[in-house]
């Protein structure tokens, strides 16, 4: 089976955000695999392990994002390729990505395409559908289950909360939530045989695209950071006069009950 | 500039969900007082039609077919798709909910536009609609537009005040015939396990448990507390990744990001990750055994002592409350 993993580098989770110059501060922050993709990632090694084929791990960004394709090949995908945009692009949006993956991808007879159902910064969760419509093919989103019998896929999807078990067929792109599997670390031997796999870089020329191509079509006026939270009041007394304060408040002072 | 907004009026259970009325607020403040339509699609919808009117949409146009009984993004966007080409819209908002992350993308890359998803605000600035969105899962916002294409929105629930429903409002409710097709996806079975209580992303009050509720049983309390207010539970990553709960229910950056009227922190540290997914909540309360807890850095009020103390005598007080109210 011919599988492609769709995959974002993203600030680490425990990273606290800064602004300078009008832009997220990168200065010094760590990056990982978007988590979501870590589950995309994980499905597309179980279902090759299971039925046999090449994984083959994409990301469109810039010469850092080398470090985390390096990783999902430690992981246990065969093949890597990074289109820079870092000299072409300069503020795209998801339709630039949708639109380059999707140009990539167009003659790649890809069976199944996995990516995260949303990344943990721009928090869109656009590009996975947009190229799916964009190459013609089915897709489902927030998936918890992937089960592929021929050329039947049984998905089962989480609908706030609700899951939803539906029938479709490849070629099929879904995106993976969070309960889909539990993602492996690389192993000491995976990250050594990483090493030698192939890590293939384009950029938009060897696509035929242009940057006209991929222009954005929405733009970011401005980036800013939230009023900061000061810490309230913690209540003190006895624990039961607490508790009726804390009602009173709620319902005289915040007026939320 | 007055342009003509399309709205999504979703409907579940047979009736029209709360952020379809706050979507209709958005389109009012997107068209500049030109048409706000709202659309409906599905099996048999056109009754509702009166009701997106009465909160604002000057009318209505529903697209029914038995293929659309159930929500497949290949026959929804048939429909809406065939109402784009009839209505020539400028604008077109969704809810962000799952069907609306799942169906605007789908649109927007076919008609080769724009999407601004999960705005918490807008406003009109300089001729152009100017939206809100947080990035980072909150821990930063942005205001952006689109450029190119019809402009597309998903708006956060719970985010933009829906209008006064008017009663005495009315416009035409019309139906418009499309074939549906070639439905390459067919949903098999829906597994209800969000039935009991009300949706987390939608509830105005949230009551959360982190490791600090240790078992699954652990949760039994908060939701009693969260009955007696009709809000939705909730959890941290920590309480999900020991089983105590499902991860539908995990609130942080992996997980939804809630911003209800109350949220109740119960045993949660308040690890960053979480924080990012629940501190733009309204007001915030956190009851934790220790003081030192991260969370009490952002709670609005604060009981240090044991949740499993705190939690019923919280609930007998509202109810309390509630009956004298």
């Amino acid at each position: 089976m011919n599988i492609y993993v769709l995959m974002k580098r993203t600030f680490d989770t425990e990273e606290k955000i800064t602004i300078a110059g009008g832009q997220i501060n990168e200065e010094g922050a760590e990056f990982i695999i978007n988590p979501y993709d870590e589950y995309a990632i994980e499905e597309a090694i179980q279902v090759r392990d299971e039925h046999g084929g090449e994984v083959t791990v994409i990301s469109v960004g810039n010469e850092e994002a080398e470090k985390q394709l390096r990783t999902a090949l430690a992981m246990g995908a065969d093949k890597a390729v990074l289109i820079n945009t870092e000299d072409d692009v300069e503020n795209g949006d998801q339709f630039t990505t949708a639109k380059i993956l999707a140009e990539y991808l167009k003659d790649k007879d890809a069976d199944l395409i996995l990516g995260g159902n949303v990344a943990i910064d721009g928090g869109s969760g656009q590009v996975g559908p947009r190229v799916a419509e964009l190459l013609g093919i089915s897709y489902v989103t927030t998936i918890t289950n992937l089960e592929i019998s021929g050329d039947t896929a049984t998905v089962v999807r989480d609908v706030e909360g609700d899951s939803e078990t539906i029938e479709t067929k490849l070629p099929l792109l879904v995106t993976a939530q969070q309960g889909l599997n539990e993602p492996r670390y690389p192993s000491l031997p995976g990250i050594m045989k990483a090493k030698k796999k192939p890590l293939e870089e384009l950029e938009l020329d060897d696509l035929d695209l242009d940057e006209d191509d991929v222009e954005a079509k929405t733009k970011t006026i401005e980036i800013y950071l939230p009023p900061k939270k000061e810490a309230g009041k913690v209540l003190e007394g006895e624990l039961a006069d607490q508790v009726k304060e804390l009602v009173n408040l709620l319902h005289t002072e915040a007026k939320v009950v | 500039m007055a342009r003509k907004v399309l709205v999504l009026g979703e409907v579940r259970d047979g009736s029209l969900r709360n952020v379809s009325f706050e979507a209709v607020a958005a389109a009012k403040t997107s068209s500049e007082g030109g048409e706000v339509v709202g659309v409906l699609v599905g099996e048999s919808v056109s009754g509702l039609g009166a009701e997106l009117i009465q909160y604002g949409a000057d009318r209505v146009v529903a697209v029914e077919d038995e293929k659309l009984k159930q929500y497949t993004s290949d026959g929804f966007s048939q429909a809406l798709l065939a109402v784009i080409e009839a209505e020539k819209p400028e604008g077109i908002i969704f809810g962000h909910t799952a069907l609306g992350k799942d169906l605007s993308p789908k649109i927007a890359a076919k008609l080769g536009s724009g999407l601004i998803s999960d705005a918490t605000g807008l406003e009109v600035s300089g001729g152009n609609l100017v939206f809100t969105r947080p990035i980072y899962s909150g821990k930063a916002f942005e205001k952006k537009i689109v450029t190119d294409g019809i402009v597309f929105a998903t708006i956060r629930p719970n985010n933009i005040a829906p209008l006064e429903k008017d009663e005495a409002r009315s416009g035409d409710v019309s139906t418009l015939s499309v074939e549906i097709k070639d439905l390459r996806s067919i949903v098999k079975e829906v597994v209800r396990k969000a039935s009991e209580g009300v949706d987390l992303s939608e509830a105005k009050v949230i009551i959360a448990g982190g490791r600090g509720v240790k078992s699954a049983e652990g949760f039994e309390p908060l939701k009693e507390l969260a009955n007696v207010l009709n809000g939705a539970v909730g959890a941290s990553r920590g309480a999900c990744d020991a089983d105590y709960c499902d991860y539908s229910l995990q609130i942080g950056q992996t997980g939804k990001v809630v911003t209800p009227d109350l949220y109740i922190a119960c045993g949660i540290s308040g690890a960053i990750q979480h924080l990012a997914g629940m501190s733009n909540s309204k007001v915030i309360v956190a009851i934790n055994k220790d003081p030192e807890a991260n969370i009490f850095n952002v709670a609005d009020y604060g009981i240090v002592g044991d949740l499993f103390e705190v939690v019923p005598m919280l609930t007998e007080e509202f109810k309390k409350l509630l009956v004298n109210a």
